[in-house]
């Protein structure tokens, strides 16, 4: 029994030595991951509205989806995209030690995530001087599904696109903490959670791309 | 629990506890999870005599037929703060958030918890999420009177402030998934040398079922609350029948969360009670894998059972009937549990220590909480029962019965290890019987109420109602009365000049290891385990068994 258990300890037990809390690679990642399941949790509430009244409306939707620009949408995911593979790189250009690289590349990454916001917001614009958003009179007038629709498109947007904000927030404070060396070629786990964060981001996008764009 | 060292005789005997730093700064900026679970414990128990006065007023209003002290918009908004401020300040948090910081990482022969930063982060949420709340009852439109659940549609039309009270509650929710995200990888990544999975005492591993649920429910109250908020503020129309929406969507998100929130209160109650039993059995635990496991499935099936809070909001039949069998399959779990503690008591040798009449008092009320909650699972009594006194003294049997008297005696239990000082026992008992007396007053009467017919949230009662809620509002005294001779007690003891040892009960696991009060680095060397936990030297002979 003893030795077995031995055995199998030495497996799920973290290195000898404790080197503090705070520098426990593999428990910083998992909490990292754990968080992205939180959120993946909260955007489900949203996406389980959205799958009920698509059932509920199916019409109403197609009718509702077919007035999103498309091309815009399309262009912002591509955006989003080259975002998470700059992102990417940027946290091999610091596992490979080319601190200058690395901050290039992050902070292309966050020039593409303004640009997002900026379509985004240029979209939203157009949307509601035509009327088009929740309560707005023009809505009252059309079908319920039609109603539901955008205002699911534009509280699950609206909460990506806070999403989106906070991740820009994060990476110029990871930019900062690579000018000060505090992310390194031995310490990098603050950049690469920011990684996995941002592809959170961007996978939440892949789906509200078909969700609502093209659902017509 | 046997250790290869024994950190106690290895330290130097001097070294100053926790508490020597001195100064606000120290406890405000800490990152000791010693000094945060104090921090969460001095907030919690503020808040829970604020929400029992509360409770006591509208106890008062009761006693008479008509209005007694009070108007019944007064009473709509008490009984939604007694709600608010017990479930997301008080009973959710209560033990993880206390004993959970304070031991955790003591339990498993680890430093701190894995984030020390993020820990008391969610410390400040949860004080930032109670300000919030606190604040919307005395600005914007008056204080919410939707009750704890913020039901829509009036959740969404009524004047008062609701919109802040529910943002508050968001960014409680918001600390509880941190908590729960930092046990959980406190415990994957930080058990001592040899605690493999199975040699972890009960009350981390009810932790640990516990963060899971804290960590996949609570977003899903974080976006229903952001919902409300959003259908306030830009009215989407989401959960608004008359745009399209389904209030019942509403319901159901809510108690997604709301239900396992249930478990999230009790779990960490029941890992509590498996370390108080058999320490004053003096006996190793019956069943630890069975203990382990129900926690577990707990866990798991209490999270599939939501709906059978909506029986009556007219769900298909599919999913009633489902949600019938769910709820009663739950049920064994938590008896395996009942079962475990009995037969750790059969053959141990009892000692009735204060924290131990504790325990046994939840045993006593958690099972009258279960076992009432299984009528309302069966699905013609529910429709008798729903909205009655009947619900209400159900979960107050739970949640009081059941986390608050766990919460007692674990406080009871562990009070001379986090203060190094001891309150009057006497005095405890006292106490003990006050509450145990009045409660069952109180609740019980509240049971046959139910039965009776008494709907739950109004204002004036019946006069055939009238004998009942007089003996429920005097019950509810003698429970006041219990309550505050026990937080006198304990505040008291903090002043008694009494030395305590560093194991006063005989406990066996690790944190009767280290000295009364910890001293700041919880070990001098990090222990290694080499046995199972709860390894009682026999007093008796017992047979021998494997857990």
């Amino acid at each position: 029994m003893t030795s077995a258990a031995a055995e199998s300890t030495s497996e799920t037990q973290p290195a000898e030595g404790h080197a503090g809390p705070h520098r426990d690679y593999i428990g910083a990642k998992l909490g990292m991951w754990i968080f992205v399941f939180t959120e993946l949790i909260l955007f489900g509430g949203l996406f389980v509205a959205y799958g009920m009244y698509r059932a509920m409306f199916p019409q109403d939707f197609h009718h509702a989806s077919g007035e999103l620009n498309v091309t815009l949408g399309v262009i912002n995911t591509l955006v989003l995209l080259t975002s998470s593979l700059t992102i990417a790189m940027s946290i091999t250009a610091i596992r490979l030690g080319k601190k200058v690289q690395a901050m290039a590349l992050l902070s292309t990454t966050a020039v593409f995530g303004c640009v997002f916001l900026v379509n985004k917001f240029f979209e939203w614009k157009a949307k509601i001087h035509h009327g088009i958003f929740p309560g707005s009179p023009l809505l009252a007038q059309r079908h319920h599904g039609e109603a539901l629709f955008f205002s699911l498109y534009y509280g699950m947007t609206g909460l990506h696109g806070l999403h989106v904000t906070v991740g820009v927030i994060l990476m110029v404070i990871m930019l900062v903490f690579l000018a000060r060396n505090k992310i390194r070629q031995d310490d990098f786990i603050k950049l690469e959670n920011t990684g996995l964060y941002w592809h959170l981001v961007d996978v939440i996008w892949i789906f509200l791309l078909p969700l609502f764009y093209l659902a017509a | 629990m046997s250790t290869a060292v024994a950190p106690a005789a290895v330290r130097p005997a001097e070294e100053p506890s926790f508490y020597a730093h001195k100064g606000i700064a120290s406890w405000l900026l800490t990152t000791d999870h010693k000094r945060i679970g104090i921090l969460y414990l001095c907030a919690m128990i503020t808040f829970f005599l604020v929400a029992m006065t509360i409770g006591f007023f509208m106890r008062l209003e009761h006693m008479t037929m008509g209005p007694t002290v009070m108007k019944p918009t007064t009473y709509n908004a008490l009984f939604t703060l007694h709600g608010v401020i017990m479930i997301f300040l008080f009973v959710i948090p209560g033990l993880p958030a206390v004993f959970g910081n304070f031991f955790l990482p003591i339990m498993i022969g680890a430093p701190d918890v894995a984030f020390p930063r993020l820990n008391l982060m969610s410390w400040y949420l949860f004080m930032s999420g109670a300000c919030i709340a606190l604040t919307s009852l005395f600005t914007g439109g008056g204080p919410p009177d939707t009750g704890w659940s913020f039901y829509v549609p009036y959740s969404v039309t009524t004047g008062t402030n609701v919109t802040m009270a529910v943002f508050g509650a968001f960014v409680l929710g918001f600390s509880s998934i941190l908590t729960g995200l930092n046990f959980i990888t406190t415990m994957h990544r930080m058990r001592a040398k040899g605690m493999n999975w199975m040699r972890m005492p009960l009350f981390p591993w009810a932790l640990y079922a516990t963060a899971w649920v804290q960590v996949l429910a609570t977003p899903i109250l974080g976006i229903t609350l952001l919902l409300v908020i959003l259908e306030r503020v830009f009215h989407l129309g989401i959960f608004n029948p008359a745009l399209g929406g389904d209030p019942i969507l509403y319901q159901h998100l809510f108690w997604i969360y709301s239900h396992p929130a249930v478990y999230i209160m009790i779990i960490p109650a029941m890992g509590a009670i498996s370390e108080i039993i058999p320490t004053f059995a003096h006996r190793t635990i019956f069943g630890y894998k069975a203990i382990v496991m129900s926690s577990m499935g707990i866990a798991g099936v209490g999270s599939l059972v939501w709906a059978h809070h909506m029986f009556t909001s007219g769900m298909s039949q599919v999913a009633i009937i489902t949600f019938s069998l769910l709820t009663f399959l739950v049920a064994i779990p938590s008896a395996i549990k009942i079962f475990n503690w009995v037969t750790t008591l059969h053959h141990g040798s009892i000692e009735l220590r204060a924290p131990m009449l504790f325990a046994l008092g939840f045993i006593f009320l958690f099972s009258i909480g279960g076992l009432t909650g299984l009528f309302q699972g069966a699905l013609a009594v529910n429709v008798h029962l729903h909205d009655t006194y009947f619900i209400v003294g159900h979960f107050h049997y739970v949640m009081f019965g059941g986390t608050g008297f766990a919460f007692f005696a674990a406080l009871h239990y562990w009070y001379p290890k986090m203060f190094g000082r001891m309150y009057n026992e006497r005095t405890a008992v006292v106490a003990f019987v006050h509450m145990f007396v009045g409660f069952n007053l109180f609740y019980f009467t509240f049971l046959v109420l139910g039965l009776m017919g008494m709907p739950r949230r109004y204002y004036d009662h019946l006069p055939h109602f009238h004998v009942g809620h007089l003996i429920a509002t005097v019950g509810s005294w003698i429970l006041i009365a219990g309550l505050l001779i026990m937080v006198y007690n304990l505040v008291r003891g903090l002043f008694r000049k009494v030395e305590v040892p560093g194991n006063p009960w005989g406990g066996v696991t690790l944190e009767w290891t280290v000295p009364s009060p910890p001293p700041v680095e919880n070990f001098h060397t990090l222990p290694v385990i080499t046995e199972d936990p709860y390894h009682f030297n026999p007093v008796q002979p017992v047979a021998k068994e494997t857990p």
